[in-house]
Parts: C-alpha cells; structure tokens; sequence
C-alpha cells in the first residue's frame, strides 16, 4: 500500500496527496493519500460524520482542502455524479430525457437552443444505454425508483465521465434494482476504464464490483482491498472498540459497532 | 348590465389609445409571466409571488401618496421584497412563515398610504384589482423595458436555472451556483409581478403567473411544451379578460382571472393522460 501511494509518478484518475479536511478544530480526515485508476471501483465505508459526504464535496471542486492536494483527471467537468434516489414531485413537467440532457450541458449558460440535435442523438444513446428509452418521454416522477435511478446513470454518463461519483445511489431500492444500477455503473468502469468512488453504508450489493475500500471513522481512516480492510483486527482499530467482522457466504457482516452499517445517508447538496 | 357583452361598444372601445396601449401591456406580460410560470411552479414560489404581489401594491401605493408614477413604485415594492425573499433558501423551513409575516406588514403599510392619499379614489382600487386606464404610455414603456431585460436574463440562466430547479443536488455537484440563481430568479419574479400588477392588479397576479402554467403542467410532462402552453394560456387569458371587460367597464383582472380558471380546469380534466395509473 504505501508503496504505491509514494509513486507520484503514477497520476490515476484521482489523486489525494496529504488531503486534510478539517472545520475549525473538528478534523474529518489528515493525510489522506488516495490514488484510484482508470477503470477502478472504490467503495468508500464508514459511520456519518467520517467524512465520506465531504469527501465528494471535495472531489467535485466544492469543497477546498484545508490542506495537501486533489487531482481529479478532467477536471470537475468529467466527474459524473449520481446521487440517492428521492421522491419525485409527481407533477413536475420534467421526462427522462430532459434528466439526462442536464447531465450533458445543465451546468451551462443560455437556453441551449443551438446544437440540439447532436445533443438528442447523444442522450438517446445514453437512454438506450441503461435501458430506459421506453420510458423516457414520461414524467419522471411517474416513474418508479428503479427506473429513476438508471436515468441517473444516464445522466452521469451522458456526460462522458472520467470518474464517477456514486452517493449512496443504491439506497430505497429492492434487489433487484441494486443489481441493475450497479451492474450499469460495473459494466461502464469496464468498457470505458472510468474510475468510480462509491460511497455507500453497505458493502454487500456492491461487494463483488469492489477493488479497493476506504474506511474513514472519526478521523482514521485504512485503504486497502476489502480482503485487507474487512477484517476484525482492522475495523476493532479503526473503531476503537472491539468489533467483529463475519463472513457469511459471499457477504460480511460487521458486529459490534452500532452505526457501521445502519448510518444515514446524506447528501451533498443538503448541507447548502 | 344589459352593455355587459356590448360588441360595438367593445369595438368602439378599440379605438381608444389607452385601450390599445392595455391590449399591448397585457401581451407583454402574458409572454413575461408565461415564460416565468413554470420556472415559479416548479420551484414551488406560488406563495413568495403573492406576497411580492402584495409588496409591490405597498411600493405602487407609496408611489401614488407621494406623486411618483405608480410602476416605479410597484417595481422597487417587488424588487426589495424579492431579494428579501431570494435569500430565504426553498429548504428553510420557515420560508412560508417569513414570506407570511413581511407580505401581512406590506399590506398593513400599504393600507395605510391609501388611507392618507387624497387623489381619486379610482387610482387606490385599480391598484388592488387592476384598471385599463392605469396603464400610461410613460408606464407602457417602462412595462416594455423591464419586460426585456427580464426576458434576456432569463435566456442567459434559463438552463442552469432549469437544472437547478428540478435536480438541486446533480445541480450543485455540477457546479452550478444555485443560490446565486435562486436570487436571480426570485428578482426576476420581483419585476414581472411589478409589472403585472398594473394590468391585473396586487391581488390577482397569480392568475397570470401561476395558473397558466399549473394548467400547462397537468397536460404535458416536456418542459419545453408547458412553456410553450403557458405562454398561449396566459395571453389568452389576459387578452380576452381585458376585450371582455371593456364593455362592461368592470375591472380587467375579474375576467383575466375567469379565463385562466376556465383553462385551468379544462386541463385537469384532460391531465388524466400524464398519469399513469392503470399502465
């Protein structure tokens, strides 16, 4: 691990150098040093408050370190994000394909009235690529969460990103969808070699995608594959307390630490 | 009553300049107000339009007790009570209590500058209900200006705005300055109900604002289309309201108002195709 992390020479798709974060005397994370290749998933654990949220914040230009370096390949244009599913207001005159547009040039000024059959062509594209051209003339709040959450796929990968940002994006939805959505965001890292950080409170839908963990708890935080960090020895250090780590069949279960996995999920936008 | 739809009355009407000038101030605002509608709908300012419908009333009453035309006085009415409503975020809680207290205190303050105005009476009422004969050419280029310049602002933020509206957290994540936007908007908000309150009068403005575009949003889930409709919804609704009320010589907004309603309801009880129950 710290070999790798001193080869500076390696510029991935996201480099933390010494990153802290810190809101007056309350220090999230200190040297963190972090670097995610191109095609790489990331899963990024621990309790609310660690700092997994400012972390994206970080990531996506929202949030400046208090000290050390980020590098995110791109730039923050190419960063897409996809954020948990929510309610939908009903009523709102908005379809699928105007979602997924706003991934393309939402962030842009005027009224976008040139170019805008290059830009259906590309949105198709990506509502075919998740699947959700048939739909994609309705009202999104009609829809149902499975459905919503792969038109934000679409919407982040509309955009053509070089890393992916996935806040909590399997949360409220069945099984089923869970592996719709994560085999999408699996089959994206694979084909284009984008990177994915993947903040989540449970491992276990995406256990099977994940290369690498980080594991931040009250300022401590471990990289590592989840072989490494998913032990009891590990998370009893990170957590200070002793906990137990289970194995059972293809999923680990964490006992003993309350709030490791039933953390609420929170949003980057809601601290605004 | 019996010259209530007195067609040649009406006509006769028509060729009166004041009339005229109306008519064009009515067009004005229907393009305005239709193309700010659903932007309103969808961030859910129905309220926040009232009551800076109501400030901008306190502004136009100011104006007439102190002998200033009465659009400059609705304009900077609704402007201060924008930007004190922009700053309140859509999450705060309290937004509907705050935008509650500061538009009853507006009203209270505007109440009491009629009280003390001594002109004609006619002006105090129109400036509640809306009056044809409100609207001067010096204030039907003022309604002209503004109306521009809302609109070419509007074209410059309408897409991150758009996004901002409908999807806040992609929005931030993307970098778009959503409080800045809300400001903004809420601004822009401000002078078209200025603006509106000459025609339809303080208490009406929701009529053009929002019921054109709540009806476009039963009809049609394409935000381009419920503009598009809320644009037409509103000009009819103004238009016609102000030629049906010429004969009758009753206040412009009881027929804008009628109309829009009409509308409104005629497409909720076509909107049944945008919901999807049953598929």
């Amino acid at each position: 691990m710290t070999a790798q992390l001193s080869d500076k020479s390696v510029r991935g798709a996201v480099a933390l150098r010494g990153a802290r974060l810190s809101y007056g005397d309350r220090v999230l994370w200190d040297g963190l040093d972090l670097d995610v290749a191109p095609g790489e998933f990331v899963a990024v654990l621990g309790p609310n408050g660690s700092g997994k949220t400012s972390l994206m914040r970080v990531l996506l230009g929202l949030q400046p370190l208090s000290a050390g370096t980020v590098h995110v390949a791109g730039g923050n244009r190419r960063i897409g994000y996809i954020p948990q599913q929510r309610a939908v207001d009903s009523s709102l005159t908005l379809r699928g394909r105007d979602l997924v547009g706003f991934g393309l040039d939402g962030h842009e000024w005027g009224i976008g009235w040139r170019g805008r059959r290059a830009r259906r062509a590309k949105v198709d594209e990506a509502l075919a690529a998740v699947g959700a051209t048939r739909y994609a003339d309705e009202a999104v709040g009609l829809l149902s969460g499975g459905e919503q959450q792969r038109l934000r796929v679409a919407q982040a990968l509309v955009g053509d990103p070089r890393v992916l940002l996935c806040d909590e994006p399997l949360l409220s939805l069945d099984i089923a969808h869970q592996r719709v959505v994560s085999d999408l965001i699996d089959r994206r890292r694979r084909a284009a070699g984008t990177a994915v950080l993947f903040v989540t409170h449970e491992i276990n839908p995406v256990l099977p995608l994940v290369d690498r963990v980080l594991y931040l708890v009250d300022g401590r935080f471990r990289v590592g594959t989840p072989a490494e960090v998913m032990t009891s020895a590990t998370l009893s250090a990170l957590y200070r307390t002793n906990v137990e780590v289970v194995r059972v069949r293809d999923q680990i279960h964490v006992v003993g630490a309350q709030h490791v996995c039933e953390d609420e999920p929170h949003h980057v936008a809601d601290e605004d | 009553m019996e010259n209530f739809f007195d067609l040649s009355l009406t006509l006769d009407l028509l060729g009166y300049g004041f009339v005229r000038q109306m008519l064009i101030a009515g067009a004005v605002l229907g393009l305005v107000a239709g193309l700010l509608g659903p932007l309103v709908v969808t961030r859910k300012m129905a309220f926040a339009v009232h009551g800076t419908a109501e400030l901008a009333f306190t502004g136009g009453a100011a104006a007439l007790l102190v002998g200033v035309s009465v659009g400059y006085g609705a304009l900077a009415g609704s402007v201060v009570a924008a930007l004190l409503l922009g700053l309140l975020s859509r999450r705060d809680a309290d937004r509907d209590s705050v935008i509650g207290a500061i538009l009853a205190f507006g009203l209270g303050l505007g109440v009491l500058f009629l009280y003390l105005y001594k002109g004609r009476s006619a002006n105090k009422f129109g400036l509640l209900t809306g009056q044809i004969v409100s609207v001067g050419s010096t204030d039907l280029w003022l309604l002209i200006g503004s109306s521009v310049a809302v609109l070419v602002v509007l074209a410059l933020i309408y897409r991150p705005l758009h996004f901002a509206s409908v999807d806040v957290a992609v929005a931030t994540a993307r970098g778009v300055p959503v409080r800045t936007l809300s400001v903004v908007f809420a601004v822009l908000v401000g002078v078209a109900t200025a603006l509106s309150v000459q025609v339809v009068g303080a208490l009406l403005v929701l009529s053009l604002m929002i019921t054109p575009a709540a009806a476009a949003s039963r009809v049609t889930a394409s935000p381009v289309k419920a503009t598009v409709l809320a644009v037409v919804f509103a000009e009819v609704a103004v238009l016609l309201g102000i030629l049906l009320s010429l004969a009758p010589g009753v206040p412009v907004s009881a027929f804008v108002t009628a109309v829009s309603f009409l509308i409104y309801l005629v497409c909720r009880a076509f909107g049944g195709t945008r919901s999807r129950a049953g598929v």
